[in-house]
């Protein structure tokens, strides 16, 4: 049993790296779930992975003009990831594209972009850690502007829940009563990418929308309600962050790719037996009904 | 005016002037004038694409690309029930919520529901033939019962101009029937209704006066005057010799 606690224990009390691993995992949880939850019942579950690519040319500008500063690439990923949030938006309602095929377009152009700008003065590990991050080299100002994006997105997310929600399943409702719809839908978008943005030095763009999505999707298959998803989703990354960091440290490998595969174990054991949909689940109650 | 048939002498709820609703960039509804009786039932009828919808959409606030004039009393409160189609019944929502967003108006994003507004709900819902539905989860009801729900949302609307657009799509005949009758209850309390339909014999049977639209008015009066022969052929005729490619006509006169 000794054995056990000090495996598990062992590394978050004997190193500082791993405390701060793991505390940045764990606020990461807190703002990431909810918003992917969000996304999830709103069926705009592509567009975190669209963002989290569009972050990419904006941290690199960022790089190529300051070096490995956090405030530059961070303040560039957001600004470039919202600016193809808004070109896509602008291109849904001037033309008859729909808007997943419109934020296909430009993130591709972005990502492609992000990739050319890295080249430009980075090396391959520049580029990998842009991509992957790496939760162990978190400092003190990651540390903090992850807290301070966890802490506002609940607020923000407080605030606007009724106009969001009623965004979410009736929009035209919402419109006919002069309800701030526009603006719901607006600081949804600004929340998901301060995350993303927030995630980047930890775990990367691309594995930070792992810690959003997937803990989300598996929630849905335990509970109904939107808060019900966002506690739970928050309480699947957040194990799963700890237990990714774990098994990072215990086999020696790179942590953002175990913290999302443990977030993914928990999804396809949700997808399996999941109270609400699971497929086991629900083959054992169609049984047990046909030989009532 | 393209129909000798005159707007019953009412007192207007709402009165359009030269109204010419674009969807989509492409108008949709062409130089409307007249007026929608309060206190009445209006029928819109029309064939495909005639800019029904359109045109409950720019009086119901959802569509703000038209030219021309909408008149009506700012103190008047509407009502709009888009087609159900716009509604995701998937997201998990409980009924009660639902129907409480009716009160949108006075709570807006951040005001409570007092003991009176949940007393309302239940009231609203059993209104509609649903009682004791109100912990169900939207999902969960059938197409007929999701419809009642938004009825008992119009309910708590309290509206004095409720915008039905294609209400009784794919809705059986007992649904219709008591969702008809709740018309009429409204039109007792002096509301004034404008019901997008499509069914001519319900048209006939429930409503006064008729709108019949293809992107123009055809007719516009009582509905016996309206619904002629003459006016549905014309009404048809005119939305299949509708040119898609001819340039928008200039509006501002």
């Amino acid at each position: 049993m000794s054995l056990l606690a000090s495996s598990l224990l062992g590394p978050f009390i004997e190193f500082p790296f791993m405390r701060r691993a793991l505390v940045a995992t764990l606020a990461l949880s807190v703002g990431c779930a909810p918003i992917g939850c969000v996304l999830v019942l709103r069926r705009m579950s592509l567009v975190g992975d669209a963002m989290a690519h569009a972050v990419l040319p904006g941290a690199a500008a960022g790089f190529l003009l300051a070096g490995l500063s956090l405030p530059a690439m961070s303040l560039g990923g957001f600004v470039a990831a919202m600016a193809v949030a808004l070109a896509a938006g602008f291109v849904t309602r001037a033309t008859p594209q729909r808007e997943d095929a419109s934020f296909a377009a430009l993130y591709l152009i972005a990502l492609a972009l992000g990739v050319l700008l890295v080249s430009l003065r980075g090396s391959q590990i520049d580029l990998l850690h842009m991509l992957f991050g790496s939760v162990l080299a978190v400092d003190d100002a990651a540390l903090l502007q992850i807290a301070v994006v966890a802490s506002i997105t609940l607020w923000a997310l407080a605030l606007m829940y009724r106009p969001l929600v009623l965004e979410s399943f009736d929009p035209g409702f919402l419109r006919s009563v002069g309800g701030p719809g526009a603006r719901a839908h607006m600081v949804l978008l600004v929340l998901l990418v301060a995350n993303l943005v927030s995630a980047f030095q930890a775990l990367g763009t691309l594995m930070a929308v792992g810690l959003m999505m997937l803990p989300a999707a598996a929630a849905r298959f335990w509970v109904a309600s939107l808060p019900a998803m966002a506690a739970l989703s928050v309480a699947i990354g957040a194990a799963s962050g700890a237990a990714g960091l774990l098994l990072s440290y215990h086999a020696e490998l790179p942590s953002g790719p175990c913290i999302v595969l443990v977030c993914g174990g928990a999804y396809i054991v949700s997808v399996l037996f999941g109270t609400r949909d699971g497929i086991v689940t629900r083959r054992l109650l169609a049984t047990s009904h046909l030989t009532r | 005016m393209t129909s000798g048939v005159a707007v019953a002498d009412i007192a207007p709820a709402i009165s359009l002037r030269d109204l010419t609703v674009s969807y989509r960039g492409h108008p949709a509804v062409h130089h409307l004038s007249g007026a929608f009786g309060a206190g009445t039932l209006t029928a819109v009828v029309g064939p495909n694409g005639a800019g029904k919808s359109s045109l409950l959409g720019a009086l119901g606030g959802t569509i703000r690309d038209f030219e021309g004039r909408i008149e009506r009393d700012p103190a008047l409160r509407v009502a709009y029930l888009p087609q159900a189609s716009a509604l995701d019944r998937s997201f998990p929502v409980r009924v009660h919520e639902v129907v409480a967003m009716g009160l949108w108006p006075r709570i807006g994003s951040f005001g409570a529901l007092t003991a009176a507004d949940h007393a309302a709900v239940i009231d609203a819902l059993a209104a509609v033939g649903l009682r004791g539905f109100d912990q169900r989860w939207l999902g969960e009801l059938s197409a007929g019962q999701a419809q009642r729900v938004l009825f008992a949302r119009v309910l708590m609307q309290d509206a004095g101009v409720i915008l039905l657009d294609e209400p009784f799509n794919a809705i059986d005949a007992r649904t219709t029937a008591d969702l008809l009758a709740l018309l009429q209850r409204w039109k007792r309390e002096a509301r004034t209704v404008i019901a997008v339909l499509h069914d001519l014999v319900q048209v006939r049977e429930h409503f006064e006066q008729v709108l019949l639209l293809a992107r123009e008015r055809v007719a516009w009066g009582p509905t016996a005057e309206v619904l002629k022969a003459e006016h549905l052929f014309k009404a048809r005729q005119m939305a299949e010799a509708w040119d898609e490619t001819a340039p928008a006509c200039k509006v501002s006169a």
